[in-house]
């Protein structure tokens, strides 16, 4: 059985000293999870992300990363990531290791763990001070002669975190809005915990294969977490909830009332549930966004004889 | 006349300089108002280009992050950032793309890495994002900062984001399929690139600004453009297109 609670995908798929992905570009940041982790105590992790956002922050925060793996290290629209700077400027709460790279780098990254290859080629970092920090970061001279190439190696995460809208009891997942990387670390990644809003009948999934973005294939846990992603968005379900992104900027601009805010909303709390429930109706209503619904489309039914109308 | 604001110069002249063009790789904060702007201007065709995998959207308000979620409702398209990257960027079908930084040198090369030394470094800034690459296959690439002697230096901390190298004809000997830096438009003033040099030259001042106030906010000799002009003050209609239906709360004012 794939579905089961925060606490026990937690248990079950996040060890000290993983390699851990919960990516989600600006939507579909699975914050849920991270408190989990958090309150779980789990150390050492290195934590993979394109954006490390607020997530990352509170995480790193917390204390639970020896090592972040990233290519835009800020509060998205905001500013900065003021724990992660502390971390990194002063050691505060402990000395943080970065490895940097683009956008493109990382989603090559990503690309090249999914697809099982040694390395992804892409024309980038030419002319760039990042390889001179970054070691692996590579060129190649192409071998039919079209000059170099820059190359990344693979990354594949001990686990990935993945939100999304919908998936069934199997972890067949239904994303809509921002992609992301969601797919390429799902097939990247050794383990998968994919969390929804919803958990639907596999008849829902079928009858639109083409917005399965994650196969039930490569998941492992299937957790049902609505709002899960708050304060970050998921399209169509809530909005991303800005007022806290500025807000955060202000809490976290010292180590006592970074604290303050973990204790009262990840320790202080059991789950996401509770979490939910103090947030309060008023917050969901605030984020509730107004309707937009798809023209439907037509797959089509094949199943009679075709020559039967004839 | 209407009176503005230094910020609204500044939307306003980025939103000129992207008369004619079709595709836009829109920056993070301003220069996601300028584009909204030209769109509704001098660029009616703009589909704008979103690192975040969008294509032609058509944001209903502004948006607070360059994931907005308005930026995917009614938007033409909506993909992955491998194929955002592969497909768009690197194919070459972006034709301008807006960069910003904490510190831009002469030839346009940005730093959005760290102040100081990379392994112990005195501020730490949010690193490349998309932008190395941006740089490098962007047909055209637009800078918008505010003019400061912090930020406009003889020698950037850390080059994340190739502009014109050490001067012109570099890019090209090093294989970088864009063209390189074309504008840099701040609050102040702006510059273009001498085609001979590569070097950033003064271009047009704002209204009420001298040489010598520009001068005074640039780490190197500064350059001047032979044919110096004075920046066309915003038309009213552009300051009710902000004001009124772009950015009705005057975030970026």
């Amino acid at each position: 059985m794939k579905v089961m609670s925060m606490k026990e995908a937690i248990a079950a798929y996040v060890h000290d000293g993983d390699l851990v992905a919960i990516e989600g570009f600006t939507a579909c940041i699975c914050f849920a999870a991270a408190h989990e982790i958090i309150r779980q105590g789990r150390r050492d992790l290195t934590l993979c992300r394109m954006t490390p956002d607020l997530i990352y922050d509170q995480m790193v925060a917390a204390g639970v990363a020896r090592k972040l793996v990233f290519s835009y290290l800020g509060n998205p629209g905001v500013g900065s990531l003021h724990a992660i700077r502390r971390a990194v400027e002063q050691g505060i709460p402990a000395p943080l290791e970065l490895e940097e790279y683009s956008h493109f780098g990382m989603v090559g990254r990503y690309l090249a763990g999914a697809y099982r290859l040694p390395f992804f080629p892409l024309r980038s970092y030419l002319g760039s001070d990042l390889p001179g920090v970054n070691p692996h970061i590579r060129f190649l001279e192409s071998p039919y002669g079209d000059g170099p190439v820059a190359t990344v190696p693979p990354l594949r995460p001990d686990v990935a975190i993945l939100h999304a809208q919908r998936a069934d009891c199997q972890g067949n997942t239904h994303l809509w809005g921002l992609l992301g990387v969601q797919k390429e670390v799902a097939f990247a990644a050794r383990h998968v915990i994919v969390v929804v809003e919803e958990i639907v009948e596999e008849a829902v999934i079928r009858s639109d294969p083409n917005r399965t973005l994650i196969p039930g294939l490569v998941v492992d846990a299937v957790v049902c977490e609505p709002y899960g992603a708050h304060p970050s968005y998921v399209q169509g379900y809530y909005d991303r909830d800005n007022d806290f992104y500025l807000r955060w900027d202000e809490i976290s601009r010292d180590q006592a009332g970074t604290r303050a805010w973990l204790e009262e909303w990840v320790y202080g709390v059991q789950d996401r549930a509770e979490y939910v429930a103090r947030m309060g109706l008023s917050t969901w209503e605030r984020l509730a966004p107004g309707q937009a619904p798809a023209a439907p489309v037509n797959y089509g039914c094949y199943g009679g004889s075709q020559g039967r109308s004839r | 006349m209407t009176e503005y604001t230094q910020a609204e110069m500044m939307i306003v002249a980025a939103a000129r300089a992207l008369a004619g063009v079709r595709t836009v790789f829109v920056g993070v904060g301003l220069p996601n108002v300028a584009c909204n702007l030209a769109r509704r201007t001098v660029a009616p065709d703009l589909e704008l280009i979103y690192e975040s995998g969008v294509y032609g959207a058509r944001p209903a308000r502004l948006p607070l992050s360059i994931g907005d979620p308005t930026l995917v409702s009614g938007a033409l398209s909506v993909c992955s950032m491998a194929d955002l990257f592969g497909l768009y960027l690197q194919r070459g079908l972006v034709e301008v793309a807006f960069l910003g930084g904490a510190q831009i040198d002469r030839f346009g090369n940005l730093n959005t890495t760290v102040i100081g030394d990379y392994d112990r470094p005195r501020v730490r800034l949010p690193g490349s994002g998309g932008a190395c690459e941006i740089a490098i296959h962007a047909q055209q690439v637009f800078i918008v900062m505010r003019l400061s002697r912090r930020a406009f230096v003889r020698q950037p901390d850390f080059i994340t984001s190739p502009g014109h190298l050490g001067g012109v004809g570099q890019r090209t000997a090093l294989g970088l399929p864009g063209r390189g830096p074309q504008v840099v438009v701040t609050d102040r003033c702006t510059f273009t690139f001498d085609r001979t040099s590569g070097e950033m030259q003064l271009d047009s001042l704002h209204p009420g600004v001298t040489p010598a106030e520009v001068q005074a906010e640039v780490g190197w000799e500064l350059q001047l453009a032979p044919d110096l002009r004075e920046t066309q003050p915003p038309t009213a209609e552009e300051l009710r297109l902000l004001r009124e239906e772009l950015d009705p709360q005057g975030v970026y004012r």
